[in-house]
């Protein structure tokens, strides 16, 4: 009952929560669509917190993507025991990375008195939600090993199951206490996700790298202005 | 051909008292926030010195602005090809040490003070901590400081000298320093915009001021770095870059911004000039010497009938082109070639002219009296205490030859208003100088009132801003009607 409330109910909980804040936040409040930067404050120690991070969770977040896309290439890719473990060891590196760079930004935060100003508690709900995320992930790799594999053959059917509105949650109730807690505080992070810093991950500029060089805007119709009919 | 009209500036150093009134009045009106405290977006430097943010020009480490080989313009900090890597951290972001930390008095300790033998004092508190602070730096850090061992000598435009040359401007009968307004540019090939990884940076078409949506900034600062000039600002509490925006809500009801308005010395000149948008690529890969000469082609003449047939096709309205017959800067920048841009090195083309300093030459003295022989004056410019290396560097990318007529022009103007005036020097004498610094008696003349006699109308030429024909294009007024107004998309409703 309780692995249905938390692995059947919670999830679709979450994305509503989701989807509904994260839609109204930009359109009636698109000023606070960003994250707060402090590099302005602080400039030294910043690299060591900011630049391990966000490559460690980003090579770890693809990971779990493809798991969750790509579960047969996973499974043919760790056939072999040694690409099995090539990419658990750099998944763990990765974890180990995002680690660091957590450590050095919630450190920052803490000691540096500029920095603290401009930190809310917003900020650090965020902190140590990620903490306990990327501290069990790294606990699961480390002690119930071979993950790769069995994300694919566990964790991915649920979660399809979920996306297919059918919650089949017997594929997640023999799993160890600690994969558990990784999975509900991911859950954790996307519910309060559109009330955090979090939303610049949606931001993300891309249209930079294809737009013109300069941006010109008219507040009148060139072609119109001296002709008004 | 691409006719674009563009509020453009001038400043004239020879009249600047450095007395800050314009940094107060913008201050005031706009940077009195949290967030902003540190900002000055007009502010005023010494020269030589080092500046507001401490050494802004030197571009090894700030990496401001564009570089060229000659064929491809890029800009020096995280354009598109590095920004991805460096979109975590930014790599030449300047940081709070380089402005200054803002600070206020704890002025309560001066009232609750116990008695005692002692003077209460008022400790200082930082604005963005509340904590007791130590001062290390504020703007003005080195204002005045001309000839300082510590502050000017780490001025980067004395690097053009030679050791011999520095070491003259620090001796005490030749020491010189003269002030450098500044605020925005709004550039034709603006560094910021270009670097805004957002697309939230822009400039407005019809007069090229450069804004900042503020709703669309993310806060990624790589205008920051990107402005050589240094004239864009974090907002730290908001998270969103702000910069002057040539105070526009006064411009379009047909006041001066308050930096020009309130300038005590009437330094500050600005009008429209048109120019050709389609030679900015070409212009701005010239060679260094070439750039200022390539920016003045860029400003087209608004007498000439055929720029005038080209403005009306490209979209610019005949009161626009009126004004811009009219305005002082095409004709300090362009007409007189007395107005030259900051550091057009960068190759952003600034549209801020400065009229170069005549700083006091030194005085030509047989016994009591003091000659003014004008082979002697002009021959004494090359003499003038801040090197001509020195002011080709700031005003003319190197290009000492630019400065060298700016500065015989006005003191030919100068000798010929003495014959005007005083008529102590020769009718031959003054017309002499005049030609040789390419100048007539009738331009000296308009030069002359406009430097000394001008008034705010003469200064200050605004175009029309033809808000209400534009309005119409872009919202049907009838659709509008007993709605809140044009500039909201919700009714000022509160909550």
């Amino acid at each position: 009952m309780n692995d249905f409330v938390l692995f059947g109910v919670l999830p679709y909980v979450v994305m509503v929560v989701f989807f509904i804040v994260t839609i109204q936040r930009y359109r009636l409040k698109a000023f606070s669509y960003s994250s707060l930067s402090s590099q302005f404050l602080e400039n030294q120690h910043h690299f060591w917190g900011s630049v391990p991070f966000h490559y460690g969770i980003l090579v770890v977040l693809c990971g779990h993507v493809i798991g969750f896309l790509l579960p047969g290439t996973i499974l043919s890719w760790n056939a072999e025991p040694l690409r099995l473990m090539l990419l658990e060891v750099t998944g763990i590196a990765f974890a180990v990375l995002t680690l660091v760079g957590l450590a050095n930004i919630m450190i920052r935060r803490r000691t540096s008195a500029l920095a603290r100003r401009v930190t809310t508690s917003g900020d650090w709900i965020v902190y140590c939600l990620l903490l306990v995320q990327v501290l069990t992930g790294i606990g699961v790799a480390v002690f119930h090993g071979w993950g790769s594999s069995w994300f694919a053959t566990n964790l991915t059917p649920w979660l399809w199951s979920l996306v297919k509105l059918s919650p089949d949650v017997t594929f997640v109730a023999a799993l160890p206490l600690m994969v558990k807690a990784h999975v509900i505080n991911a859950f954790l992070l996307i519910g309060f996700f559109p009330f955090t810093r979090l939303v610049h991950i949606l931001v993300v500029p891309n249209p930079y790298l294809w737009r013109r060089t300069q941006v010109v805007i008219w507040n009148w119709d060139r072609t119109k202005v001296n002709n008004p009919d | 051909m691409d006719v674009r009209s563009q509020i453009s500036l001038v400043f004239h150093l020879d009249k600047c008292i450095g007395c800050h009134t314009c940094s107060v009045a913008c201050k005031n009106v706009w940077t009195d926030r949290e967030g902003t405290d540190y900002m000055w977006w007009n502010n005023v430097e010494t020269k030589p010195g080092t500046g507001y943010p401490t050494k802004w020009e030197d571009q090894d480490s700030y990496k401001g602005g564009w570089k060229t080989d000659g064929e491809d313009l890029e800009l020096r900090s995280t354009g598109k090809r590095k920004i991805i890597p460096n979109i975590f951290h930014n790599p030449s972001q300047p940081s709070l040490d380089d402005y200054y930390e803002p600070w206020t008095y704890d002025y309560s300790e001066l009232f609750n003070a116990p008695e005692g033998d002692d003077q209460p004092v008022a400790r200082p508190i930082s604005m963005i901590t509340g904590e007791p602070m130590e001062i290390e730096a504020g703007p003005n850090w080195d204002d005045d400081l001309g000839g300082s061992e510590i502050y000017a000598a780490n001025d980067t435009n004395l690097e053009v000298l030679s050791e011999e040359q520095r070491q003259q401007m620090k001796a005490i009968e030749r020491m010189v320093m003269f002030y450098l307004p500044r605020i925005c540019n709004h550039c034709l090939n603006p560094a910021c915009v270009a670097s805004c990884p957002s697309g939230a940076m822009y400039k407005r078409g019809e007069d090229g001021i450069v804004l900042i949506n503020q709703d669309r900034c993310r806060a990624w600062r790589s205008c920051i770095s990107a402005c050589p000039y240094k004239k864009t600002y974090y907002n730290w509490s908001t998270g969103k870059s702000e910069k002057c925006i040539l105070c526009f809500p006064r411009l379009e009801s047909g006041e001066a911004p308050a930096c020009f308005h309130s300038c005590v010395g009437r330094i500050r000149y600005l009008g429209n000039v048109l120019y050709d948008a389609d030679q900015i690529k070409e212009a701005a890969l010239r060679p260094d010497d070439e750039l200022v000469e390539a920016q003045r082609r860029m400003i087209l003449d608004p007498n000439d009938p055929a720029v005038i047939e080209e403005a009306s096709r490209c979209g610019i309205p005949e009161g626009v082109v009126d004004s811009a017959q009219k305005s002082p800067a095409y004709r300090f920048a362009k007409e007189w070639k007395l107005g030259l841009p900051l550091h057009v090195e960068y190759r952003t083309f600034p549209m801020l002219f400065y009229v170069p300093p005549l700083l006091p030459v030194m005085s030509i003295s047989e016994g009591d009296l003091v000659r003014s022989d004008v082979d002697e004056l002009f021959a004494e410019i090359e003499k003038a205490r801040a090197p001509m290396g020195y002011l080709g560097k700031l005003f003319a990318a190197g290009n000492e030859g630019k400065v060298r007529y700016a500065l015989r022009k006005q003191l030919a103007v100068r000798v010929w208003r003495r014959h005007v005036t005083v008529g102590d020097v020769s009718l031959e004498a003054a017309t002499q100088g005049l030609t040789e610094a390419d100048c007539t008696p009738e331009e000296a003349d308009a030069i002359f009132k406009l430097t000394a006699l001008s008034t705010w109308e003469d200064r200050f030429v605004i175009p029309p801003f033809q808000r209400e024909m534009a309005m119409e294009m872009i919202a049907d007024p009838h659709d509008h009607r007993s709605a809140a107004g044009f500039g909201f998309r919700d009714a000022p409703r509160r909550s």
